[in-house]
């Protein structure tokens, strides 16, 4: 077998990436790549779960449905039908920070994308008739991926409320039933033209393009939406813990019993160094059978039936501003464990604050992660979506191709500094209990 | 009228302009002196070069599930000098990662790493299956871990309802049993993991697929490197075909506390060889395939009934099959099932219109060549047309088959495989609400 390479050379991607701002305040960004005949779409708006109002848990997603029922020219499933009788898919999704609405194309449907995503940023159609229909989508929806299941939400929908103190931070995100069944159209309204305007947009459009074809369709179709103010952005920022916290959650479907462990991390923008430097301690704890944790719990101890670390609520370490956690979550069959479980993890993060990593250990683990990195933007939408969040929640879209330069840079002494953060009584456990024992 | 005509008239939206054709790949195609066939292809995107493995796995014997999936979960846990450790490190240090699959078809090995050490991926996995361990503490730890992440998949309604209509389409044919059980894993012994491992993990009959930014022959050079060592002729496997299904009453499988209900059905299909196969895949679309199906539209769009149902052709190496999945709020099973038997009703006894056809055919042409413009998702593509002899030809020419697929054989498609009689069908939640109003609807059975 091969040996070990010494001295990784890391690649980095490269994209040729131009800005451009509309006189109504839509920042775009546009990244030409004439490899294959597929374009992406998207539009991310800087609203997400921690701006619902009080009341209205779950409202940024069910929001998100409307968006998909109709706009200014076009009737209910127009837009489906628009884009895949061309070939194309498209989907959105609602984040702690932001919500992004997107597509997927053959290159010769461009304009249609563009000018689809338009006609909803003008105005959807928000009637009483869509929103009990579409309440009822997402009322299956939480059935299917949270209440008929095993391990279902967690611990995303659960932790936070046992991390954070504010509502912004700590409610659930895909909602409760009573605050979905209480939403309004009014609400819908309020909540698009607060949120919803040019100004507090991003358009991305990767692929087969020319930028001064694409910046005049841009023009063409969003030029025409009126200028509103942007929402000034609260800081959703919350003091570190100070002692632990626990806290039980049941779940009816589980066989065997799961803990999440959350730890608050340094504000994931301003300070991204730390951000990265987390980021590799995490996949040194539990990416592959050669991680830390791997070994300890999994193939020595015996306690774990699977362990992941990660950062983010939905495992993206660049989707949220601060405040964001790093999560260890754990399977484990004896419900006795926990304590056992705690106290390994525990002495693997001092094992590496005192000791530091072993000789090629990082280099190995930063190869691997600029190596999922890379492979992550193959696919067209994934590039697309990738450039608008990064401009979104970074401020810039250029840092994606910085990312392996920023990471080659990251010591072994950073390691040790960030593992030595995660203290028990800087943490909250939230366990699972499983209800569904045999 | 054709979409195109109908959206005019909505004048602003605007047209499609011309298509524009992909790039031909580059690709060479080699059969190694021990009978491994390797497929590459130069794809230009990130410095990543995709491997898939695939090796047949088919087999009767009724140990074989248990069997098969132990050693998928221990295949990488040690081969020549290397630990499980050592392995695990040496693929990190690559950049690279290693999986193992397997189902009752195939085994498969899915890795990818930067494309400069290619080389050094494939001596790994030349490693793994000419020199494995199958090392007594790794076996124990695994197999204990399979027990529980097992006892973990059977909580899931999809997977009762998937081993239900399994069950029920198949009988005891080895296509019936998708999990193995708890029992039977745990008296699997390392030795007979090395016994199936020199049985049925041989080169002759399996595929290696290359997909990355390297010249093919270059790619193919290094897996006759690799592989040279790795011997043995195909294994002789003798499995029944597979059984007729003949459809049959509703079966009503109770899980208590259900706040859903899981419904699947099953039949027949054609597998993508077949002259009638474009014709099938576009009713399929048409009734549930995408999201603007007729299926979707109704009990999502229309009646909020369900998050989403979904229709789809699953090619095996024995038969295709047609399968329907929905999971619909346990109040409204009864009038969601209603709606869809009227949707096969419609489609099997009534022509498709050509505005339906012609979204579809775009809507497949489309998400094919998404789908194979990344590396991993041609290696993934590649690796499972493999089985079937298909390959780079196959994706080529396939618009060219859709283009040239008219409404009336699409109707003829839906009437012979839609008819709501032809499925097999289940649904899992629970049966104190559900059982009497489906009752009322048609013959069920529990």
């Amino acid at each position: 077998v091969a040996g070990v390479p010494r001295q990784p050379r890391l690649p980095a991607p490269a994209f040729d990436i131009t800005h451009h701002t509309l006189a109504n305040g839509l920042r775009v960004v546009l990244a030409p790549d004439r490899s294959a005949p597929v374009v992406g779409v998207a539009v991310l708006y800087d609203v997400g779960i921690r701006s619902e109002p009080e009341g209205r848990t779950g409202f940024a997603h069910l929001f998100e449905h409307l968006m998909f029922q109709g706009s200014k020219t076009l009737e209910k499933l127009e837009h489906f039908r628009y884009v895949q009788s061309s070939g194309g898919t498209f989907n959105g999704s609602t984040h702690f920070d932001y919500t992004n609405y997107f597509e997927a194309l053959p290159a010769n449907a461009l304009e249609r994308g563009l000018f689809l995503e338009a006609d909803r940023m003008h105005s959807p159609r928000i009637t009483a008739e869509n929103l009990a229909n579409q309440l009822d989508v997402v009322k299956n929806e939480i059935r299917v991926n949270v209440l008929n299941r095993p391990y279902g939400g967690f611990p995303w929908i659960y932790l936070p409320a046992v991390m954070f103190d504010t509502f912004a931070n700590s409610h659930n995100g895909y909602g409760g039933f009573e605050d979905l069944e209480s939403a309004t159209t009014e609400d819908a309204k309020d909540f698009f033209d607060r949120y919803y305007a040019p100004a507090n947009a991003v358009l991305s459009i990767a692929g087969d393009l020319d930028v001064d074809d694409a910046v005049e369709m841009v023009e063409k179709h969003f030029g025409g939406i009126k200028k509103r103010r942007a929402p000034k952005r609260p800081s959703f920022a919350e003091p570190p813990l100070s002692a632990e916290r626990r806290d039980t959650h049941h779940d009816p479907h589980a066989p065997i019993p799961a803990v999440a462990i959350g730890y608050r991390v340094p504000d994931p923008v301003k300070s991204l160094d730390a951000l990265l430097a987390n980021l590799l301690l995490a996949e040194v704890l539990t990416d592959g059978d050669a991680a830390r944790l791997q070994r300890r719990l999994v193939q020595r101890d015996h306690l774990v039936t699977d362990v992941a670390a990660y950062i983010g609520e939905f495992g993206d370490p660049f989707d949220e501003r601060d405040p964001t956690t790093f999560t260890i979550s754990a399977h484990y069959p004896d419900a006795g464990a926990l304590d056992a479980i705690l106290q390994a993890i525990d002495q693997e993060l001092a094992r590496i604050a005192d000791d530091g990593l072993d000789a090629g250990e990082l280099d190995r683990v930063r190869t691997r992660l600029v190596s999922v990195l890379l492979r992550d933007l193959d696919a067209v939408i994934s590039r697309t979506l990738e450039l608008a969040k990064f401009e979104l929640i970074h401020g810039r879209a250029e840092l994606i191709t910085e990312l392996p330069g920023r990471l080659a840079a990251i010591t072994d002494a950073d390691l040790r500094s960030a593992a030595a953060a995660l203290r028990p009584d800087r943490r909250a456990v939230l366990e699972l209990v499983a209800g569904g024992a045999r | 009228m054709t979409t195109e005509q109908k959206n005019a008239k909505h004048s602003h939206v605007p047209a499609l302009t011309a298509p524009r054709a992909p790039k031909s790949l580059r690709s060479a195609d080699a059969v190694l002196d021990n009978g491994l066939r390797v497929v590459a292809v130069r794809k230009p995107g990130v410095p990543i070069v995709e491997m898939r493995l695939r090796v047949p796995f088919l087999s009767a014997k009724p140990n074989h599930p248990a069997r098969a999936s132990l050693l998928a979960e221990t295949i990488a846990t040690g081969a020549g000098d290397l630990d499980r450790i050592g392995i695990a490190a040496a693929v990190q240090a690559l950049g690279g990662d290693l999986s193992i699959g397997e189902d009752a078809d195939r085994l498969i090995v899915s890795g990818n790493a930067l494309s400069t050490n290619l080389a050094a991926l494939l001596e790994i996995v030349a490693a793994i299956v000419t020199a494995p361990t199958y090392d007594r503490d790794e076996v124990a730890t695994e197999r204990a871990r399979l027990v529980e992440k097992l006892s973990i998949a059977r909580a899931r309604p999809g997977v009762i309802a998937g081993e239900a209509l399994g069950h029920r389409m198949w009988g005891t044919h080895p296509y019936a049993v998708d999990l193995p059980t708890p029992e039977a894993v745990g008296g699997v012994t390392p030795a007979q993991l090395r016994s199936l491992h020199r049985s049925s993990v041989r080169p002759a009959s399996a595929v290696l697929v290359l997909v990355g930014e390297l010249p093919p022959t270059r790619m193919i050079e290094h897996a006759r490197g690799a592989f040279d060592a790795w011997t043995g002729s195909a294994a002789s496997t003798r499995v029944p075909a597979l059984p007729t299904t003949t459809g049959g009453p509703l079966l009503v499988v109770d899980r208590p506390g259900s706040v859903q209900t899981s419904v699947r059905f099953g039949g027949p299909a054609l597998p993508r060889t077949d002259p009638g196969y474009p014709a099938l895949q576009l009713a399929n679309l048409i009734f549930g395939g995408y999201f603007s199906s007729r299926w979707t539209e109704n009990i999502r769009e229309d009646k909020g009934y369900t998050y989403g149902p979904h229709s789809r052709i699953d090619h095996h190496v024995l038969g295709s099959v047609l399968g329907l999945d929905v999971e619909v709020a346990t109040e409204v099973t009864a009038p969601a099932l209603l709606e869809t038997w009227y949707e096969l009703g419609k489609i099997a006894s009534l022509p498709v219109t050509a505005e339906e056809v012609d979204s579809v055919r775009q809507y497949a042409i489309g998400t094919l060549a998404l789908s194979t413009a990344t590396q991993a998702g041609l290696a993934s593509t590649l690796a499972g047309l493999a089985a079937f002899d298909l390959g780079l030809e196959w994706i080529a020419g396939h618009p060219a088959r859709l283009l040239d697929t008219s409404v009336e054989q699409v109707s003829a498609a839906a009437a012979q495989f839609f008819a709501p009689s032809a499925f097999t069908s289940v649904a899992v939640g629970d049966a104190s609400l559900i059982a009497g109003p489906l009752a009322g609807l048609g013959a069920v059975e529990s």
